[in-house]
């Protein structure tokens, strides 16, 4: 199998965002729903659909918008071979939550749409015109093996070009998203796309 | 050939507990949709294909039961062996156990309860399987997702054999939501028909198990597949229909085949406007409109992360008998572009075998059978 290539990651935890391992943005003491909107303040995204995302789209959007800032995916690739394969371990929780509390007073579809994990990929998809593979996956903890296993072979069957794929978990006050760029190319980064590596990142900011 | 073998299913349902049991009804015209007086789910009635009895024993909920009902038969009438390392339990679901967020307090034990990773589990220790299970959760086209990834995974050799369940049951939290979109069908749902006014929600549990071992070569197989988004809108399908035509001819187009070459269709149907206008539509663009189609939600509902997995074990039920049952439900044609949607049994020799399916989040999906 021929060898691919994490070009770009991002991290948003704890009220910081890092992209490429450098620290982008960070604040101190705030929700994690004012967390979403100072850093999409501070980005500079103007993109007013943001405003009626639930958390866990809020999160993997604003991941997404940080990846993918400067990389020109357009100029490189056809949409329909970009793929976007992502994970957590509660699915969509944090919303269903939310939702469960309209279902007592008028049951709310808006809030209803945003009940299943893979909204926040129709998000990042619907923002960027990515038109390729998808698939939201379940587990407990990251799974870098699975990623790394699914991704490749995704790739090694043509079925996309390049991939964003990762983790990205919003549940009541906590939030991790962790997104990487997956290419067949090098280009600036060098980091091959193996578990170890997706493990590494994953982990960097554990014990900070 | 290239693909890999189906070597077992199982479809337990409310209109039977096995593939044989379902295929009957379903050749009978018997639908497991009927009208349904619960309080506890709607303070309305509704229609809905439901099962009829508790599933409140023992230590497992109704959804995890339902999964491992289906997932008995299923291995009872193959020689996979759970326990080999080369073995995996794929599990699809939209929902799992929301329902027990309708019925009980939300605390860190119910969030544990809730997790799909947890009835993944349980079931994976019911049985004994001793890799870690992999569970998809991508709105309705979870259960072809489901199919594809391990059709993916059986072809890179990782495994051998896999074992492919799907199902959800009919919560408070789902139809509420269904009803909120007014979508749910004040009628019993009519799939591709000029009257259709929604979709019908259903509950049920399907199993497919797949191996590469060449000696179930000579076993229907699954070829190709695809998968694409719409990235148009997260709840209503593609205007243009372009994105599940390129799923469609990308999974013709890895299994070498002529649009001629397909026999038959299985689409998702669910009877909503949109939906199935846009899966007329994406036929139609994909040069198939002459194919015969037909959807299967008159019989079962929309039965979400269970649909892929049953509405393709009732296609390789029709592979083997040459049979393509007709879309319960369907009068008259209602959607603007020419579509072969059938409405009597028919018998055609069943070669190649389109399955499709769309969801929210601007998903689709298709995955080609051959025999």
């Amino acid at each position: 199998m021929n060898k691919n290539f994490i070009t770009a990651y991002c991290i948003a935890e704890n009220n910081i965002v890092y992209k490429n391992g450098l620290e982008l943005y960070a604040t101190e003491g705030i929700l994690s729903e004012n967390f979403f909107l100072s850093a999409y303040n501070h980005f500079n995204l103007n993109y007013p659909k943001f405003y009626k995302m639930d958390n866990l789209s809020k999160l993997g959007w604003l991941a997404s918008e940080i990846l993918l800032k400067d990389e020109n995916l357009h100029e490189h690739y056809a949409s329909e071979d970009i793929g976007i394969v992502l994970s957590n371990a509660n699915a969509s929780l944090d919303t269903d939550l939310n939702y469960s509390e309209t279902i007592k007073d008028i049951p709310s579809p808006a809030v209803f749409v945003y009940t299943l994990p893979n909204i926040v990929i129709g998000e990042i998809s619907i923002r960027n015109g990515f038109k390729g593979e998808n698939a939201f996956f379940i587990s407990e903890k990251f799974d870098a093996a699975l990623l790394e296993q699914y991704v490749n072979i995704l790739f090694s069957s043509n079925a996309c070009q390049s991939c964003i794929c990762g983790w990205t978990e919003t549940l009541e006050d906590n939030y991790k998203c962790v997104l990487f760029l997956v290419e067949k190319e090098k280009r600036n980064l060098n980091l091959e796309f193996i578990k170890d590596n997706l493990e590494a990142i994953f982990n960097a900011n554990a014990e900070g | 050939m290239q693909g890999i073998s189906i070597i077992s299913d199982n479809i337990f349902s409310p209109l039977g507990k096995t593939t044989a049991e379902n295929f009957a009804h379903l050749k009978n015209g018997s639908s497991g949709i009927e009208l349904i007086t619960n309080s506890d789910l709607s303070s309305e009635s509704f229609y809905s294909s439901m099962f009829q009895h508790d599933f409140n024993n023992g230590n497992y909920t109704k959804f995890e039961q339902i999964l491992i009902a289906s997932m008995q038969d299923a291995l009872n009438n193959c020689d996979i062996n759970v326990k080999d390392k080369k073995t995996i339990f794929i599990l699809s679901s939209t929902k799992g156990n929301i329902d027990l967020l309708d019925k009980k307090v939300y605390n860190e034990e119910l969030k544990e309860r809730i997790a799909l990773h947890t009835s993944a589990k349980l079931i994976a220790e019911h049985f004994g399987f001793i890799n870690k299970p992999l569970i998809i959760s991508n709105a309705c086209i979870s259960g072809v997702l489901a199919i594809l990834t391990a059709k993916r995974l059986l072809e890179s050799g990782q495994y051998e054999n896999a074992i492919i369940a799907g199902a959800d049951i009919v919560s408070k939290f789902v139809l509420s939501g269904f009803q909120s979109f007014q979508a749910i069908s004040s009628q019993p749902c009519k799939p591709f028909d000029a009257n259709r006014s929604g979709l019908t929600l259903g509950e049920t549990a399907g199993t497919l198990i797949l191996s590469s071992d060449k000696k179930y070569s000579s076993n229907i197989k699954v070829v190709s597949g695809s998968v694409s988004n719409d990235a148009n809108h997260l709840s209503a399908p593609s205007r243009t229909s372009e994105e599940l035509s390129m799923a469609i001819q990308k999974t013709l187009r890895n299994a070498n085949i002529f649009e001629r070459e397909i026999d038959f269709i299985s689409a998702h149907g669910t009877a909503t406007l949109y939906n199935d206008e846009m899966e007329a539509k994406a036929i139609s663009l994909s040069k198939l409109e002459s194919t015969p189609v037909n959807s299967l939600k008159g019989f079962y509902g929309h039965t979400l992360g269970a649909a892929g997995i049953i509405e393709s074990a009732v296609t390789i039920q029709s592979m083997r008998e040459n049979i393509i049952i007709p879309t319960k439900g369907f009068e008259k044609i209602g959607v603007s572009k020419p579509v072969n949607i059938c409405d009597n049994l028919q018998k055609k020799s069943l070669n190649n075998c389109l399955k499709i399916a769309s969801g929210f989040g601007g998903c689709n999906a298709a995955i080609l059978f051959s025999n």
